[in-house]
């Protein structure tokens, strides 16, 4: 498959929230400003060099219709804007502002997400994106769906729960070295087997923490990019695909939605990457994405952690992106994949290739 | 670098107050199949999904483009969800005629749909946020003070937007799908229909539907067979703005102003007046006709009405507005401004039946949403950019 | 009916109760505006960069996207800008109708806000009126803007139309 060449875009600022359990005195404004003015700082950049703004939230963590309507005001939007949100993940935020700025009229985008999930209990809300007609009544926790995938995982040989505690007990660790952790932990994988289930076969370990967290990326185009990072992580190709909704549809074990995304994504030819930020909310999963991305023994995977050490719910697929990105500038990767997720059970995902250079710009679509 | 891009198909469902008949896979699968066989393509022939509504709580489902996947033939491929308040369905298809523009598609499914009758939309619009006394009533609370700021700044008489709700439901009788078909309807029912949100009456505002729209969008080397020729996109934009700040002209929005400089500046329109054939406007209140006719440069301030009862926004008038019967005939929220799109589309591609106005070549559609702060706009045209 | 006809009849209704508690976060800014409310006083935040007043703020100026840290106390009197009659009923209507919901911008606050006008007809509302608020009494005073119970004309002059008019 040959992708036509895309214009060189890359992640060139990232800041994120502290990522705590409850954020109880600043509502979503408050939460983002900082965060805003941070991603901005860092470059030397401001609100007015950005021709584009793209945000990802949802309603339902809020409780309340049009919650990134009032979460513009972190932003200041004035004088008006191009500005545009998706019901996603910031990740698929930051894929409008790709798409836009292959446009060529657009030199610089600011991204943005914010997430809370203490308002409400995560584990009923995200049951409201199931098929309303058969699946929603039930109320499954997302926990339940997460599973019955990792035990298919293991019927099928393909995990252990050994396997499961290893990856979470290597991302908590890992996690100590990011000051915006929310659960870091030293416990070795033979301490964490000692857990009680939550879900058989899933462990305490093996789920991800409730999070309150916001991110903001600025994306940049050819000179813009190298006048604000002296090492960009340029953006050689980015896709991202859906599965079926209905789970019974779907060999749980595998994500061929990401495989092709990740094929699209033009991350299986040219050098390996050295470096994977994978969304992977449940320890399992993370087992599930890395051979989809076919990442080898020699990747580091989830220096910040990942979603084990912090989830805010549609930041986190972005914050994925702008780790992966901070590796690059600062000359720890040559070559970086990003992942997000969304939906039960790995149901939709979304890959990013980043690169030091910008001479391996391919991918993405058709 | 944009490569250029046209509708070739087209789709919408009924609009009615209840589409109790289908479900909501079936009632977005209704507008896909129907723009589908109107672009001559088949699901395998679409590239990515791009799918729009307004809250997801109208509904009670979260983000539920994730289970109507397979009932838009997304499973495998790219599917995008986009919410932006009322201007959603404009900005749907935004989004995906850019990724025919960018290169990265060559074929675009796009939907936008709303089924308020399986909840309660007032409901979720007016959610009890808590510290606050529940004084407003759903969208007309609260544009209603706007629109007698309009009356106050322009002098116009209040016998305008009456006009205005006349025309467009005398229209929608021309329309098979639209949501309101009154045959009576005339100034004095109008002026005797109940007091809403004085000064809005009963028959000045929108009714609540269900529906769905939806869109094939091409680049130029995939524009296969379609049933009509394409409607090329000359030109797109969106603009956003705060909801509340001091100074801020809600009658006017600076958003709105500079997001249709730039829509037309793209598309080489300097006398709108003149160059547009047609405009599909988003006008959920009678008033908002004379208030965006200003906005769009399509009046001079304080002029719109005086255009509005000239008669000019007439399917019969030198600039025809909302030929199809626009929001006020039908809104299901979320398709709202797909519609508003793709009846521009129809009526340049030549398909809009007994609301057509011969020999279209240029039109201009309209979304706006929030407290008139997001804008989505496009110029679809009969000749190749 | 018999069994077997039902069970090719289509279903057309299912009913999903759906019950979700949020704990509301009002944040620093609207604590500040909610702690006034229950002393009775209007407590509006200053953009350090434009300088305007916003009551209530939500943070932020949304113009500047910066913090409005500076508070400052306003007067309970001001002017209607603008104003509908509302008569729609709906679920949680804490008023009868018809009444007058009016954007009230105070003196020496840059925003309005709605509030409900009272102690006049609906059809004597006018804008540019002169209003003051009517707070219940202390012993009911808390942080919420139920604590406003309504604002009625003062019987001054009503303001020029001018004055207000960037208001709209
Ligand atoms: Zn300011």
């Amino acid at each position: 498959m040959s992708a036509p060449a895309r214009r060189p875009v890359a992640v060139v600022s990232f800041a994120q929230a502290r990522n705590v359990r409850r954020e109880a005195s600043r509502n979503e404004v408050e939460l983002l400003m900082p965060v805003v003015s941070e991603v901005f700082a860092a470059i030397g950049a401001s609100k007015d060099d950005m021709g584009f703004i793209c945000s990802g939230s949802t309603d339902y963590l809020v409780g309340g219709p049009f919650s990134f309507v009032t979460a513009l005001d972190a932003v200041g939007v004035w004088p008006p804007r191009a500005e545009s949100h998706v019901e996603m993940d910031g990740a698929f935020a930051l894929y409008e502002a790709w798409v836009l700025m292959q446009e060529g009229a657009i030199d610089a985008a600011l991204v943005y997400s914010f997430g809370r999930s203490s308002p409400g209990d995560v584990t009923e809300i995200l049951a409201l994106q199931l098929d309303p007609y058969v699946t929603a009544p039930l109320w499954p926790s997302p926990v339940a769906l997460a599973a019955l995938q990792a035990q298919a995982l293991i019927d099928a040989g393909e995990a252990t729960e050994e396997e499961l505690a290893e990856v979470a007990a290597r991302n908590r660790s890992a996690a100590r070295a990011n000051p915006n952790a929310q659960v870091v932990s030293d416990a070795s994988p033979e301490e964490l087997l000692a857990d009680e289930y939550v879900v058989a076969p899933l462990r305490r370990h093996a789920l991800p923490p409730i999070t309150d967290g916001a991110a903001a990326i600025v994306l940049a185009a050819g000179e813009k990019a190298r006048e604000w990072r002296e090492r960009p992580a340029w953006i050689t190709g980015i896709d991202h695909r859906i599965e079926t909704h209905a789970l019974g549809c779907r060999d749980l074990t595998r994500s061929p939605s990401t495989a092709l995304a990740a094929e699209r994504a033009g991350l299986f030819e040219g050098p390996p990457v050295d470096l994977a930020e994978v969304h992977a909310p449940f320890a399992h999963q993370e087992l599930i994405v890395r051979r989809a991305l076919e990442l080898g023994d020699a990747v580091t995977v989830n220096p910040s952690g990942g979603a084990l050490a912090a989830n805010p719910v549609m930041s986190a697929g972005l914050i994925r992106i702008g780790e992966a990105a901070a590796r690059i500038w600062a000359a720890e990767s040559e070559r970086a994949v990003a992942h997000a997720t969304s939906g039960p059970c790995l149901q939709q995902n979304l890959v990013c290739v980043l690169d030091a250079s910008d001479g391996a710009v391919v991918g993405g679509g058709a | 670098m944009a490569e250029r891009c046209a509708v070739v198909g087209v789709g919408q469902t009924l609009l009615r107050s209840k589409r109790d008949d289908v479900s909501i896979p079936g009632l977005v699968r209704e507008a896909a199949k129907a723009a589908l066989a109107d672009a001559g393509v088949g699901w395998d022939d679409i590239d990515a999904v791009v799918i729009g509504k307004a809250p997801d709580m109208f509904e009670g489902t979260m983000m539920p483009e994730l289970s109507l996947a397979p009932a838009l033939g997304a499973v495998g491929k790219p599917m995008f969800r986009v919410h932006t308040a009322g201007s959603v369905g404009g900005s749907t298809a935004l989004v995906a005629a850019h990724l025919v523009a960018a290169g990265i598609h060559e074929r675009v499914l796009t939907v936008a749909y709303e089924k308020q009758s399986d909840s309660d939309a007032m409901w979720a619009l007016s959610v009890p946020q808590p510290f606050s006394a529940p004084l407003l009533a759903g969208a007309g609370g609260y544009f209603a003070p706007h629109i007698r700021a309009y009356m106050r700044r322009s002098g116009a008489p209040e016998h305008i937007g009456r006009i205005v709700a006349v025309k467009d439901r005398l229209n929608a009788l021309k329309n098979p799908y639209a949501h309101l078909h009154l045959p009576d309807i005339d100034l004095k029912m109008v002026e005797e229909s109940v007091m809403l949100w004085d000064p809005l009456r009963y028959l000045e505002a929108c009714p609540s539907s269900d529906g769905a729209a939806a869109m094939v969008l091409a680049s130029e080397g995939a524009l296969g067979s379609p049933a009509f020729p394409p409607a090329w996109v000359h030109g797109m934009a969106m603009r956003s703005e705060p909801t509340m700040f001091a100074g801020r002209d809600q009658v006017s929005p600076r958003a709105g102003r500079e997001c249709v400089a730039d829509v037309f500046g793209q598309a080489g329109v300097t006398r709108p007046r003149e160059q547009i054939d047609v405009a599909e406007v988003y006008v959920p209140f009678s008033w908002y006709e004379p208030m965006w006719l200003e906005n769009l440069g399509f009046a001079e301030p304080g002029e719109g009405w005086k255009l509005t009862e000239s008669g000019a926004t007439a399917m019969d008038g030198d600039i025809p507005w909302n030929c199809s019967g626009g929001v006020l005939s039908s809104n299901p929220i979320g398709a709202s401004g797909m519609l508003r799109f793709l009846e521009a589309a129809m009526q340049v591609r030549g398909q809009a039946g007994e609301h057509q106005i011969d020999g279209a070549r240029l039109a201009l559609g309209h979304a706006y949403g929030g407290g008139s702060q997001f804008f989505a706009m496009w110029v679809v045209g009969a000749a190749k950019p | 009916m018999s069994g077997a006809e039902a069970g090719t009849q289509p279903v057309t209704v299912l009913e999903t109760p759906i019950h979700l508690d949020y704990v509301f976060t009002p944040g620093i800014a609207q604590s500040i505006f909610l702690r006034g409310l229950a002393r009775g006083v209007f407590l509006g935040q200053r953009c350090p960069t434009c300088g305007k007043v916003y009551i209530p703020s939500r943070g932020s100026c949304p113009v500047d996207g910066v913090a409005t840290d500076e508070v400052v106390e306003l007067p309970d009197t001001g002017i209607v800008t603008t104003y509908c009659v509302v008569n729609v009923p709906f679920a949680g209507q804490a008023v009868e109708i018809p009444y007058t919901c009016a954007q009230v911008l105070l003196d020496g606050a840059n925003i309005s806000f709605m509030g409900l006008i009272q102690e006049v007809p609906a059809d004597q509302v006018r804008m540019g009126m002169r209003v003051e608020a009517v707070w219940v009494p202390p012993d009911e005073l808390g942080p919420s803007l139920a604590s406003v119970k309504y604002f009625r004309p003062t019987g001054e002059p009503d303001a020029l139309y001018e004055s207000y008019e960037e208001y709209l």
